[in-house]
């Protein structure tokens, strides 16, 4: 055996420059080869939903861009014969009736009255759902009673007239509740003043409302039988969602009280109503309030359906909240009663405020529900926006066969907007929360 | 005696207004007292308006004349010679007709996306997410609109109908189809279906109960599908060749004006189940996808180095686990299919709540009584729905040990 000793040897002592990787794995090419050919079934799969983009969308985009007609006054602009070209969707119909659309049939002199009720609405809206918002107590109190009664007053002018009467009765009933209080507390042994000044504050609220709606703020007023388009419907579902709330809360602590004739109540209230469609809850307010009312009483035409809106939000929005009392730890519950809080006041400041923000998304996805439910009152003959577009759709002075796909793609943009708008909100809350529990 | 030992152990100053049970009654004694007051309050005013506007009250109306037609009528109806009654029954069948046949669609439409939302393809994946934001995010009932007036709309008149062959004619009166005619053999065809059902789940119970104690695998989707199908259209074809004609088809034929004979499928009927399916099936999606990605994928990893194929991970690992998830919600989407039938209303389809909440309401003015037929009709349907759904929950649910 000899050993040869090669005296020439290379041995490489650094790292070579990787070379970089070939084509086909990197870039674009490699990114459509992996995500759109990666085998036979795909490529198959892939062709096949091109085809149907194809054949679906460049229409869509000759529609609502390329052949649609920007300006004009009537019909003649909006068909092929008297325009000279193929007619899209004709938006001209739309600009020329958006006042319509967002007012309704609203006195165009108070219009302002509307634009300013939009505004408090966002602002509202804005101080509840920015979670690092400043004070969203006072927010919630603006949002629940102060806001209610502003839109009242300026959307129907205020002025509601309340018999002298009234207010007789109303200031005995309040020097009662008022007595009342103070002699429980003599009763249970309690401090007199709290209670007596708790009584007062709850007589002195209403009161504050009452007159509110009662003074003359020297606004037209304006029947309901006017209002209409996008007012409404957004009314509707303000209503539904300001009422819901707080009758929902009270209906999930009653299903998850102690007591049985209380949970059975609040089971049976929210089992019935979460059965049934809502267009058949429209319909009972509709025919069946004026029946169960004093016959010298009648309902307002518009006020119905909101009844009836009101009532089915609650029992949805109180699964939603039962949701988020049943997520809260026992210890949360355990720690509050250790500490000696009664049951209002563990509600109030330990569970309430933990729990309905674990929530909030789902309390956003039922007022999406809640949204586009709300076109269901042009059913029972309210303007909301839908009816709004049904009315104008038939408008001689806007006879052409596109008008129709145009209100619908107008309606259908609105409502994308707002819902997309607020299911994304309701994401980005969902992992703000989520990141918060895994520290 | 119990009772008095305990209450001398507490604090004798404690007065009994503090008493949680005490307060308890005292509450729902309230709640009673006020609920009672109300519906006490309610019925006066009813009856009081009722007598004032002379309107009858009971359920006899039920039997008197209706007096109206329906378009679409799964029994025999007649606008002089029905009732009320049967004008119930016609739109509560239509109501369920529809329902059935939207929960169907919609689940094969409802699980293909929201598979197609998890595909590896990119493109897939884009498009289903983009169908399902769209259609959830868009009312019902502009849908609804959108299908019957935008797109039935433009349909032809019946006499330039659209011919689409094999008998089936499209129009702006709805789908013109073959109908079915049954002869008095008809009874040896379905003779013939129960038994291929019955054969193959006895086949299917057999060959669990061998695959159990051998470990040995029976084609069984194959032996269905031959029981099934097979056995039918091979007792049909026998009698074919042997003269008899269990099933001949009345043939929609061109008249003047109109289709004369065959099956007719309203507009309204087909605008108001596109809208369902479609809408719902969106849902549906979500659910299916959310069920998908539940199970942990540990489960299919594990499956894998076991040796399963992905297609026997899927059917035999994931679905069973994913359907535990998936299940609830999915029954709270047939409900919601169900209630919102009753948009139907809206584009004139004869469903319960048009013929019997619209019409009826308004023809006898007996609101009270209508409305709690109605109401009762999809309570019971709700709770018998989430009746059977429970027991499946049970059957189920995992067993922890």
């Amino acid at each position: 055996m000899s050993t040869v000793v090669d005296t020439f040897r290379f041995v490489r002592n650094q790292q070579v420059e990787a070379l970089p990787p070939p084509n086909l794995a990197r870039g674009p090419i490699a990114w459509i080869r992996e995500n759109l050919f990666s085998g036979p079934f795909n490529t198959i799969l892939t062709l096949v939903v091109l085809y149907l983009l194809y054949v679906i969308i460049p229409p869509i985009v000759d529609f609502v861009f390329v052949n649609a007609v920007w300006t004009g006054t009537d019909r003649d602009a909006c068909r092929a014969e008297t325009a000279g070209h193929p007619v899209g969707a004709c938006w001209a119909f739309v600009i020329d009736k958006i006042n319509y659309f967002v007012y309704g049939s609203y006195p165009v002199t108070e219009r302002w009255r509307v634009n300013i009720f939009f505004a408090l609405l966002a602002l509202g809206v804005v101080w509840l759902l920015w979670l690092r918002a400043p004070r969203r107590d006072l927010g919630a109190i603006y949002f629940f009673w102060l806001f209610p009664i502003l839109s009242y007053i300026l959307l129907t002018g205020g002025d509601a007239d309340f018999s002298n009467g009234f207010w007789l009765g109303f200031i005995v009933l309040s020097a009662l509740i008022v007595a009342g209080f103070g002699a429980a507390a003599r009763f249970l042994n309690a401090p007199v003043k709290p209670a007596v000044l708790i009584g007062a504050g709850i007589v002195a609220v209403i009161g504050i409302t009452l007159a509110l709606l009662e003074a003359d703020w020297g606004l037209q007023p304006v029947p309901t039988a006017l209002w209409g388009g996008i007012l409404v419907t957004l009314l509707v579902a303000t209503v539904g969602i300001v009422f819901s709330l707080p009758f929902g809360i009270l209906l999930a602590l009653g299903r998850r009280s102690k007591l049985p004739i209380v949970r059975m109540a609040s089971v049976i209230f929210i089992e019935f109503v979460r059965g049934v469609p809502l267009i058949t809850v429209l319909i009972m307010a509709n025919t069946m309030l004026p029946l169960f009312l004093p016959g010298d009483m009648t309902v307002d035409r518009l006020a119905r359906p909101l009844i009836g809106v009101a009532f089915f939000a609650s029992a949805y929005m109180a699964e939603v909240v039962r949701g988020g009392l049943q997520a809260m730890p026992k210890g949360q519950y355990e720690g509050a009663m250790s500490l000696g809080l009664n049951y209002p006041q563990m509600m109030i400041l330990i569970i309430l405020p933990q729990a309905l923000r674990i929530v909030i998304p789902g309390i956003v996805n039922t007022f999406i529900g809640l949204f586009k439910d709300t076109s269901l009152v042009a059913i029972v003959g309210i303007f909301d926006l839908i009816k709004t577009i049904e009315a104008s759709r038939i408008d001689p002075n806007w006879a052409a066969p596109t008008i129709s796909y145009t209100g619908y793609a107008f309606a259908a943009l609105f409502y994308f907007v707002f819902c997309w708008g607020m299911s994304r909100y309701s994401l980005g809350v969902e992992r703000r929360l989520a990141t918060g529990h895994k520290h | 005696m119990q009772t008095p030992s305990v209450s001398q152990a507490s604090p004798p100053k404690r007065s009994f207004l503090y008493d949680p049970n005490v307060r308890g009654i005292f509450y729902q004694t309230l709640l009673v007292v006020v609920v009672i007051y109300l519906f006490y309050m309610a019925a006066t005013n009813a009856i009081e308006n009722l007598r004032r506007a002379k309107i009858a009250s009971g359920f006899g109306f039920l039997e008197n004349t209706a007096g109206f037609d329906i378009s679409q009528t799964l029994i025999t109806y007649s606008a002089a010679g029905s009732t009320y009654g049967e004008a119930f029954v016609v739109g509560l069948l239509n109501t369920l007709v529809v329902s059935a046949i939207g929960i169907v669609f919609a689940t094969i439409l409802g699980f293909l996306i929201g598979i197609a939302r998890l595909s590896s393809n990119w493109m897939v994946r884009k498009v289903s997410m983009v169908y399902v934001e769209l259609l959830r995010n868009i009312p019902l009932l502009l849908q609804l609109l959108f299908w019957y007036i935008a797109v039935l709309g433009p349909l032809p008149q019946p006499r330039n109908s659209v011919e689409m062959g094999a008998g089936f004619f499209l129009n702006s009166r709805g789908l013109f189809m073959p109908r079915p005619i049954y002869a008095s053999d008809i009874w040896v065809l379905l003779t013939a279906i129960a038994v291929g059902v019955v054969g193959s789940l006895a086949f299917r119970t057999w060959a669990r109960r061998q695959q159990a104690q051998t470990g040995r695998q029976y084609p069984v989707g194959l032996v269905t599908l031959g029981l099934v199908l097979g056995l039918p259209v091979a007792v049909w074809l026998v009698l074919a060749v042997a003269g008899a004609n269990p099933i001949s088809f009345d043939m929609p034929r061109k008249g003047t004006f109109n289709l004369q004979g065959g099956m007719q499928i309203l507009p309204e009927f087909v605008a108001l189940l596109i809208g369902l399916v479609t809408y719902t099936a969106a849902f549906i999606a979500e659910v299916v996808r959310a069920g998908i990605l539940a199970v942990s994928k540990g489960q299919s990893e594990a499956a894998g180095s076991l040796g399963l194929r992905p297609g026997q991970t899927l059917r035999l690992v994931v679905i069973p686990q994913a359907m535990r998830v998936i299940v609830p919600p999915l029954t709270s989407q047939y409900l919601n299919l169900t209630k919102n039938s009753s948009l139907a209303v809206a584009i004139g389809y004869p469903d319960l709540v048009q013929v019997f909440m619209g019409t009826v309401l308004n023809q006898t003015g007996q609101a009270i009584e209508v409305v709690v037929i109605t109401m009762g009709v999809y309570l019971t349907i709700s709770l018998l729905t989430s009746f059977v759904m429970n027991i499946y929950n049970r059957r189920v649910a995992i067993v922890e040990r």
